[in-house]
C-alpha cells in the first residue's frame, strides 16, 4: 500500500489555551491520493476543525499532520476550499471569481499574465462541466444560490489541486439543486481525480458521493467508524434508493445516534 | 415583450411610464426643496418686516453676490483650495492608516483609543496651536480640514477591511496567500463601498475645518470674508458666504457620489432598477 496523501495522527486541538474548548483528541485518519472521503458527525464535534489543520490554517495542539509527504506547519499552498457560503467576490464577474486562486498561488500567479487566453478558457471549460456555460459574464448577486455554489466550486478546482476541502459545501441548498450538485461534484472528481475530504452531516449526500465515510464522536471528536462504500459509479439518484445504499445509510445513522448520546460504539 | 398579451403589455407600459415620473420626480425634487425653502424664507420676512440685519431676504443675499462678487470669487477659491488639500491629506492617510488598522489587530488595539480621544477634541481649540506653529496662512485651514476628515476615512476603510468573511480568508490562505495579497484582492475592493461613504461624510465637514481655521485667523478665506463682514454688520455679505460654501460642498459630494457610483455599483445593485431590468 502506498503512502497515504493526507496523515493525521493522534491529533488534538484545543481553543483559548490550556482552558480552553477541546475540539478535537486522539483523532487519526488517512486519505490516500485520489480518494474521495466523507467525515460525518454530530454537530459541533469539531469537523470544520479537522479541515482547518489538514490545511495548516489552525496549527493542531498535539500529533502530527502530514499532507503530501511533508508535515504541515503553516498554510498548504495546494488547497482548494469550498465551504457552506459560496464567498464569492461581489464586486468580480463569474470568470473572474473562479480565477482568483490563478492570481495568488506561487504556481500560476507569474504565468497569469502571459497565458490569460489559455487560462481563461480554462476557467470557461470548468464553468461548463458545472453547467454555468455563458455565465461568467454575470456578476454573483445575478445567480442563484445554487449557481453561486458551482461557481465556489469552480474557483476552488480552478487550479487543479491536489487536495480538494469541502466544508458543507451543499447544506444552504434546497434538497432538489443538492442533489444536482451531488452529481456535477462526482462528474468533476471522477474526471479529475483530486483527493477530496468532504465534511457534512448528511449521511445520504456522504454516501452519494464518498469512497469512504469515517463518523466522528460528539466533542472532543475523533473518528469512531468507517465504512467503505463500493457502490458503483456514476451512482445517480436511483442508486440512493437500492437496498445497499439505504442500508449503508441506516449503518451510519446508528453511529451518529450513539456519538450523540455519548455512547461507547464498538467498530 | 413581442409574446405578451395586449393587456399586459399596456399594463407593462403603465407601470413603465409611472416608473419614468417617479425617477423625473426624484431628479428635480431637491431642486424643488431648495426653491420652495428659498420662497418661504423671503415671504416670512417681507410679511413679517424683519430687519436686513438680522435676517436678510434672499434677494439682499442676491443684490449682495452681485455687488461683492469679486472678493466673494477670490475667497472661496482660497477655501476651496485649503479644503480639497487639506481633504486630499486625509484620504491618503487615512487610507494608508485605515488599512494597517484594518488588517491588524495589534495596531488596532494600540492605536484606537488615541485616534477616538483624538477625535474628541474641538477641532477650533487645536487652531491656535496650528497658528503657533506654522503662522498666519494656508497652512492653518488646510491642516484644519485634514484633521476635522481624517477620522471618518480611517474608520471606514479599516471596518470594510476588517470585516472580511473568515471563510473567504481561508480560501486565499490555503493557496499560499500572503496577508498583503488578501487586501489587495480582497481588503481594497471590499473597503470601497465604505471609503466612498466616508468621503461624502469627510468633504463636508473639511470645509468646515477649513472655515473654522480662516475665522480664527482671519487672513483669507470665507471664515475671514464672513468675520469681516458680520463685524460691518454686513448680514447679506455674512448669508452670502454661507451660501456659497453650501453650495461647494453640494458639488463635492455629488463628485464624490458620481464617483461612488461609477465604481462601486456592485454594492448599491436592485436598486433603483425595478423596471430597467426586467425590460
Amino acid at each position: 500500500m502506498t503512502r497515504p496523501f493526507v496523515e493525521i495522527d493522534h491529533v488534538a486541538m484545543r481553543y483559548g489555551g490550556v482552558d480552553g474548548t477541546l475540539a478535537l483528541q486522539d483523532c487519526s485518519m488517512n486519505v490516500q491520493e485520489g480518494e474521495f472521503v466523507a467525515v460525518v458527525g454530530p454537530s459541533g464535534c469539531g469537523k470544520s476543525t479537522l479541515m482547518r489543520l489538514v490545511t495548516g490554517l489552525w496549527p493542531a495542539t498535539e500529533g502530527n499532520v502530514i499532507v503530501d509527504g511533508s508535515e504541515v506547519d503553516g498554510p498548504v499552498t495546494i488547497a482548494g476550499m469550498a465551504f457552506q457560503s459560496p464567498t464569492l467576490l461581489p464586486w468580480r464577474r463569474i470568470l473572474a471569481n473562479v480565477m482568483l486562486p490563478l492570481e495568488v498561488t506561487p504556481e500560476h500567479r507569474g504565468r497569469l499574465r502571459r497565458e490569460r487566453p489559455q487560462y481563461e478558457a480554462r476557467a470557461r471549460e470548468l464553468l461548463k462541466l458545472v453547467g454555468l456555460e455563458g455565465f461568467d459574464g454575470k456578476y454573483p448577486y445575478q445567480l442563484s444560490g445554487g449557481m453561486q455554489q458551482r461557481t465556489s466550486l469552480c474557483r476552488a478546482l480552478i487550479h487543479e489541486p491536489k487536495l480538494l476541502m469541502l466544508d458543507e459545501p451543499f447544506s444552504a441548498l434546497d434538497v432538489f439543486t443538492r442533489e444536482e450538485l451531488w452529481a456535477v461534484m462526482q462528474d468533476v472528481w471522477m474526471v479529475r481525480k483530486p483527493t477530496v475530504i468532504l465534511v457534512t452531516h448528511d449521511l445520504r449526500e456522504a454516501v452519494y458521493l464518498a469512497d469512504r465515510v469515517l463518523v466522528m464522536s460528539a466533542r472532543p471528536g475523533r473518528i469512531i467508524a468507517e465504512r467503505k462504500v463500493d457502490l458503483p459509479r456514476p451512482r445517480t439518484l436511483e442508486t440512493t434508493y437500492t437496498p445497499e445504499f439505504q442500508a449503508l445509510t441506516a449503518d451510519l445513522r446508528r453511529y451518529i445516534a450513539a456519538a450523540r448520546s455519548g455512547e461507547e460504539v464498538t467498530i | 415583450m413581442a409574446d405578451m398579451s395586449p393587456r399586459a403589455l399596456a399594463r407593462y407600459q403603465s407601470m413603465a411610464a409611472a416608473a419614468r415620473r417617479q425617477r423625473r420626480l426624484e431628479a428635480w425634487l431637491p431642486w424643488i426643496v431648495i426653491g420652495g425653502m428659498f420662497a418661504l424664507w423671503e415671504i416670512i420676512v417681507v410679511a413679517f418686516g424683519i430687519a436686513e440685519f438680522i435676517l436678510p431676504a434672499p434677494h439682499d443675499i442676491v443684490n449682495s453676490m452681485i455687488r461683492w462678487w469679486r472678493p466673494l470669487m477670490q475667497d472661496s477659491l482660497v477655501t476651496l483650495y485649503c479644503t480639497l488639500a487639506g481633504f486630499g491629506m486625509a484620504i491618503v492617510g487615512g487610507v494608508l492608516l485605515g488599512v494597517a488598522i484594518g488588517s491588524s489587530q495589534m495596531v488596532y488595539k494600540g492605536l484606537y483609543p488615541l485616534l477616538i480621544a483624538f477625535n474628541s477634541i474641538p477641532k477650533v481649540a487645536v487652531v491656535p496651536i496650528l497658528i503657533i506653529w506654522f503662522g498666519i496662512g494656508v497652512w492653518p485651514p488646510i491642516l484644519t480640514a485634514f484633521l476635522i476628515s481624517f477620522f471618518p476615512i480611517v474608520v471606514n476603510v479599516a471596518t470594510g477591511i476588517a470585516t472580511v468573511e473568515p471563510e473567504l480568508k481561508d480560501v486565499l490562505r490555503a493557496l499560499g496567500a500572503k496577508p498583503r495579497d488578501i487586501i489587495i484582492k480582497v481588503g481594497l475592493p471590499r473597503a470601497m463601498p465604505y471609503f466612498f461613504a466616508s468621503l461624502k461624510i469627510a468633504v463636508t465637514v473639511a470645509f468646515v475645518g477649513a472655515i473654522i481655521a480662516e475665522s480664527v485667523a482671519p487672513n483669507a478665506g470665507i471664515g475671514r470674508l464672513i468675520m469681516v463682514a458680520s463685524s460691518r454688520f454686513d448680514v447679506p455679505l455674512v448669508f452670502a458666504g454661507l451660501i456659497i460654501t453650501g453650495f461647494m460642498g453640494i458639488v463635492l459630494y455629488w463628485i464624490a457620489e458620481y464617483i461612488e457610483r461609477r465604481t462601486t455599483g456592485w454594492a448599491t445593485r436592485g436598486q433603483n432598477q425595478n423596471l430597467a431590468a426586467g425590460g
